[in-house]
């Protein structure tokens, strides 16, 4: 999903950087007052964003015969809300527009907006919709990353094809092609998150489940159904 | 022992899919990333020109792989460190519940 230097021609890039700035400086906020109150969740905020870390280094090949990677945002999103994810999306983007020049400086805007803030808004709500509904935590967690890796690709299907509008059709002839690049490649990928984040997320919960009750990630009554499943 | 079973059943069919797929003909596996930038160029009838540079690029695929596993390896590390300390703890804080079992 990273759009790479330079191919956001003005204003586009100054657009996505107004958008996301704002989101970001909230979530560097938020991120200090949580770690200031509550110590304690510090060592879940740094798995967090190993997460982002690990499953966005990793180029997996998918059936459209092309390799992309998962973003991993959707359990900071699902512990932290999506505000603070997209501070942890933005660390990640920016070492590799740094070292690896894979999205840039000029893109960042977009990119953080696309795998930092639309995506984990897209997870969170799913989460919080999913056990609302009272339905196994990991179905919503497998639902939560999965949802929040695809819509990254989706909007930044959805940026390029507004910057960059085909000659003939326009924004939405750009947008399918794509989304053809981006989206059908993802699913795989997206449904491979989506487990490896769930099963990450039990292993939490039955360590750290004091610290999920206290982000209110879980209820106390999940919480106990998840730790008498484990036996 | 059903979430890891789970997984890796889906990893297996991840990768039986890739190989299945690498069977069928001649695929690049080039990156999602690059592709779309291949189709900027259609699109506009190669007249778009990128307008900045990276400031840095890795001078090799070696250099970029080193990078990348960097940045794999930073965020295992924590993941381990935070799964380990915790698992012990949890053994020396609760010895009857979790100790007795394993002994």
């Amino acid at each position: 999903m990273h759009i790479m230097e330079g191919f956001l021609p003005h204003p586009w890039w100054e657009i996505w950087f107004a958008l996301s700035a704002p989101a970001v400086a909230y979530g560097l906020w938020r991120m200090n007052a949580l770690v200031k109150e509550r110590r304690e969740t510090l060592p879940l905020l740094a798995v967090a964003g190993a997460f982002i870390f690990v499953l966005s280094s990793l180029k997996l090949p998918s059936v459209t015969g092309s390799c992309s990677h998962p973003t991993g945002t959707g359990m900071a999103a699902i512990f932290f809300g999506p505000w603070i994810a997209s501070v942890m999306a933005t660390i990640v983007l920016l070492y590799q527009a740094i070292f690896l020049a894979h999205g840039g400086l000029t893109t960042l805007g977009a990119n953080v907006f696309s795998m930092g803030i639309a995506g984990p808004i897209i997870g969170y709500a799913a989460y919080k919709g999913v056990m609302r509904l009272g339905i196994n935590p990991y179905i919503a967690v497998f639902l939560a990353a999965s949802l929040a890796d695809i819509s990254t690709y989706l909007v930044t299907s959805l940026q390029l094809a507004l910057a960059i509008p085909a000659a003939v059709g326009g924004s939405f002839a750009s947008f399918r092609a794509f989304a053809a690049i981006f989206a059908l490649t993802q699913v795989p990928l997206a449904i491979v998150e989506g487990v490896v984040t769930a099963l990450i997320f039990k292993y939490i919960a039955e360590l750290r489940g004091d610290v999920l009750l206290e982000l209110n990630v879980l209820s106390k009554g999940a919480l106990n159904k998840l730790m008498e499943a484990r036996g | 022992m059903k979430g890891e079973l789970i997984t890796a059943a889906v990893l297996i069919v991840f990768f039986g899919a890739f190989l299945y797929v690498n069977s069928t003909g001649d695929h690049e596996w080039s990156g999602a990333d690059s592709q779309a930038e291949g189709a900027i160029g259609e699109l506009t009838g190669g007249s778009y020109e990128p307008w900045f540079e990276p400031i840095w690029e890795p001078p090799s695929g070696e250099i970029e792989n080193l990078f990348f596993s960097l940045q794999a390896a930073i965020g295992g590390l924590i993941i381990g460190y935070f799964l380990g300390y915790n698992r012990r703890r949890s053994e020396v804080e609760a010895p009857t519940k979790r100790g007795s079992n394993a002994r």
